[in-house]
């Protein structure tokens, strides 16, 4: 019994011992190793892949969706519009999320309903051109993404509503598009804030 | 189309394991039956007070176990409640006792399932600290436990069955902590975050504000897949675009998880001196995995129900940059190997689609299941499979030359009861208790209806299994939830260990029969389809009911 308690608290005393060591090289010192690395050899990747626009001034991630609406939520027309989004009051970067709603949800078949209607009679197209992506949140809240179709119904408004030829916008899309990585992991994708500050700097 | 991305896929997942699986398994059994240490090793064993060249009974390498992770939940619990003064907590208060207790449980026990929403949560110091280094222990002590079964074939008349600590050092330093390295820096150049920068907040396009945050996320993100442990730095976890930014990290991160829980079996085959032994295991989990995606690839690409077919596409809770395929690949994968990281919201897949990761974890978690803990479920599972088999020729059942006598099968068979009772009960309580069900059903569940009792009977199987995924929906943080979840991971994770261990020392025990004309051969096809049917049986029988009751009875509706 007394063998047998002493043999207890002996292990014990090991495991914090080696739960201190391992906490100090794995928690502290491997963290401070890789930060460092990130630091000093990957600092724009390590840092969030921050974009600038051309005078500089940084408006965002461009691994992270933002919102192109008025104060009110309305989308601007002028800019392409990204995924609906389920972060916080939409894509906010402090509170990721998917919308988490079940295929039959009754709240998720209105929203659908309801987004469709929204983004057919916003570009001016059936709802049958509306593509999924369109209608449905991201896993993540902040999707910096669209699918190409998505992109391609939004070329003309956008066109109509900065006064430029659609040729022009749909050059700039195209440039902006991405294929699947290596040609065949994931899907073909357009960064929406890269392109919407392309768009702005056509301008100039 | 379609059909040739997700080919491309798995032939891209298969050909990375089938090159790394001689070596890396060759290197692991190396690793666990070298008789050096290194000279770090032995300062180590030195500061810790161990005798590396002592080997333990089952019942002292038990207590280092059990020892060793006790120490974990409270370190982790203690950090959390300390949170307010721990240097970069971002202001966030100490999460509450269930809370807290609950994530403690959960990180130790390598299951990550995580009530809490990271972000709103917990600062960096706990993440760092507390979370990741148990991302990396708990994953050591899962491959230690099953190198201890392995070690109970491989050795004759044996009293013992390896050292613990020196199991655990080794698999950190030889193992893990060499690959994370590696790993971090690939998945920063993908454009994973590492910094202690706090949220910022950017002045958008448009003039409105955005917050964007920081964190060391990479550091913490590899080792969660090698791990398969799954806790995400972010409440999106492997779908945030900050921890996995692009498809070919997400393939990166599908790679990371499976890279050791596929490779082990060479490990066992070589420790037990027959790579056929090997090669049969792995066969099995190489069978089950290619269905379950197959399947689940095949019914999100249909996208039946209701909100998918109105969308034209089962793209809720899905990233455009992953589409269809390369989030079904990701969760048979995070639910196939007790991962339970997410790159897509499975609580908004099909009805029949959110089925298959649960059925992932009801099998067990052998598809290839988790590091270790894969390994020796499955070999439990082929215990039970040879006892079958030889009820069925009526001969005295042996596995690897070893007689699967009484004591043995009752092992084998208490296992196998653990995680179904704690799955089955912990789902009927929530919604039989009085005063429970009514909590669970007004704040836990989120989708009404049928969906809701998914929800629930999802975290209990992922909480049983030590996976961590989630419905997500559900609301978890609830003294009921938190506690009853937490209760169902430590029993998930250590009850089996006990059987695994005692299995270890009364193998290891035994001499080893000679192989006679009556001996079932264990390197077979007809064994490998012996014990895919054994697998896949156990879990039907179970869990058929209660799956009945939720996601078959939403999707046939």
């Amino acid at each position: 019994m007394n063998t047998q308690a002493r043999g207890v608290g002996r292990t014990v005393w090991v495991a914090i011992r080696a739960m201190v060591l391992l906490t100090a090289a794995l928690g502290i010192g491997y963290t401070l190793v890789i930060t460092g690395i990130g630091q000093l050899v990957l600092p724009a990747q390590a840092n969030g892949s921050i974009v600038t626009t051309q005078d500089g001034d940084p408006v965002g991630s461009a691994l992270i969706g933002q919102s192109f609406s008025d104060e009110e939520g309305n989308p601007l027309p002028e800019y392409f519009q990204p995924r609906p989004s389920a972060a916080g009051d939409g894509n906010d970067g402090g509170a990721s999320s998917g919308s988490n709603y079940g295929p039959e949800n009754e709240d998720l078949i209105a929203a659908i309903t309801d987004r469709k209607t929204q983004v057919a009679e916003f570009n001016g197209v059936t709802e049958s051109e509306v593509p999924a992506d369109a209608v449905t949140a991201s896993s993540s809240g902040l999707d910096p993404h669209i699918s190409a179709a998505y992109a391609a119904i939004q070329i003309d408004r956008v066109a109509e509503a900065r006064g430029i030829p659609a040729a022009e916008v749909r050059d700039l899309v195209e440039a902006h598009t991405q294929g699947p990585d290596l040609g065949y992991l994931g899907e073909s994708r357009v960064n929406v804030l890269e392109l919407n500050i392309a768009l702005n700097e056509l301008e100039g | 189309m379609t059909l040739m991305y997700a080919l491309l896929a798995l032939a891209t997942v298969a050909i990375v394991l089938a090159v790394l699986y001689r070596p890396f398994g060759d290197y692991m059994a190396w690793v666990y039956t070298s008789r050096k240490d290194w000279k770090i090793e032995r300062g180590i064993y030195k500061v810790i007070g161990v005798d590396a060249k002592a080997e333990q009974t089952w019942q002292a390498y038990l207590r280092g176990v059990l020892a060793f992770s006790a120490v974990g939940v409270l370190i982790v619990y203690t950090l959390q409640r300390f949170q307010q003064w721990l240097p970069y907590s971002l202001g966030l208060p100490a999460p509450s006792e269930s809370l807290s207790f609950n994530t403690a449980v959960s990180f130790v026990t390598n299951t990550n399932w995580q009530s809490y929403s990271p972000e709103l949560t917990l600062g960096y110091t706990v993440q760092f600290a507390g979370l990741a280094v148990q991302n990396f222990v708990s994953a050591a002590v899962g491959i230690a436990v099953a190198i201890a079964l392995v070690r109970g074939f491989a050795y004759r008349r044996s009293g013992t069955i390896g050292n613990f600590w020196v199991d655990l050092i080794r698999g950190t330093l030889r193992i893990l902590l060499p690959i994370a390295v590696l790993g971090a820096i690939v998945l920063m150049i993908g454009g994973v975050i590492q910094n202690f920068n706090g949220f910022t907040t950017v002045t958008t396009l448009t003039g409105g504000t955005q917050t964007v945050p920081g964190g060391p996320t990479a550091s913490q993100e590899v080792i969660k897949l090698l791990g398969t442990n799954g806790g995400g730095f972010f409440n999106a976890n492997s779908s945030h675009p900050f921890e996995n930014p692009t498809p070919w990290t997400s393939m990166f991160e599908i790679l990371l998880m499976l890279a050791i829980p596929f490779s082990l079996p060479r490990t066992f085959g070589r420790m037990v001196g027959d790579n056929r032994q090997g090669v049969a295991i792995v066969s099995v989990m190489a069978v089950l995995y290619i269905a379950s995606f197959s399947i689940l690839t095949a019914l999100e690409s249909a996208g039946m129900g209701t909100a998918p077919g109105l969308a034209g596409g089962a793209m809720e809770g899905k990233e455009q940059r992953f589409g269809i395929i390369g989030s079904t690949l990701f969760a048979t994968t995070s639910t196939g190997t007790s991962t339970g990281a997410v790159n897509s919201m499975h609580d908004s897949y099909t009805a029949m689609g959110g089925m298959m990761p649960m059925l992932n974890m009801m099998l067990g978690e052998v598809t290839p299941g988790g590091v270790g803990s894969g390994l020796y479920a499955i070999l439990i599972l082929a215990v039970i499979a040879v006892f079958i088999s030889g009820l069925l020729i009526g001969r005295t059942p042996e596995y690897l030359g070893k007689k699967i006598g009484p004591r043995e099968i009752k092992l084998a068979a208490l296992y196998i009861l653990v995680m179904p009772t704690l799955v089955l009960a912990g789902t009927a309580l929530s919604f039989a208790l009085p005063g429970v069900r009514e909590k669970v059903e007004s704040t836990s569940i989120w989708n009404p209806g049928i969906h809701g009792m998914s929800e629930v009977l999802y975290a209990f199987t992922s909480a049983a299994n030590n996976n961590g995924s989630a419905f997500a929906g559900l609301t978890a943080n609830t003294p009921w939830l938190n506690t009853a979840l937490g209760v169902a991971m430590l029993l998930g994770r250590f009850v089996p260990i006990v059987f695994v261990l005692a299995l270890a020392g009364s193998l290891a025990a035994q001499d080893k029969v000679p192989t006679t004309s009556g001996t079932l051969p264990t390197h077979r096809p007809m064994f490998i389809g012996l014990l895919t049917a054994v697998t896949v049986l156990v879990t039907a029988l179970t869990f058929f009911p209660v799956l009945a009751l939720g996601p078959l009875a939403e999707g046939l509706m």
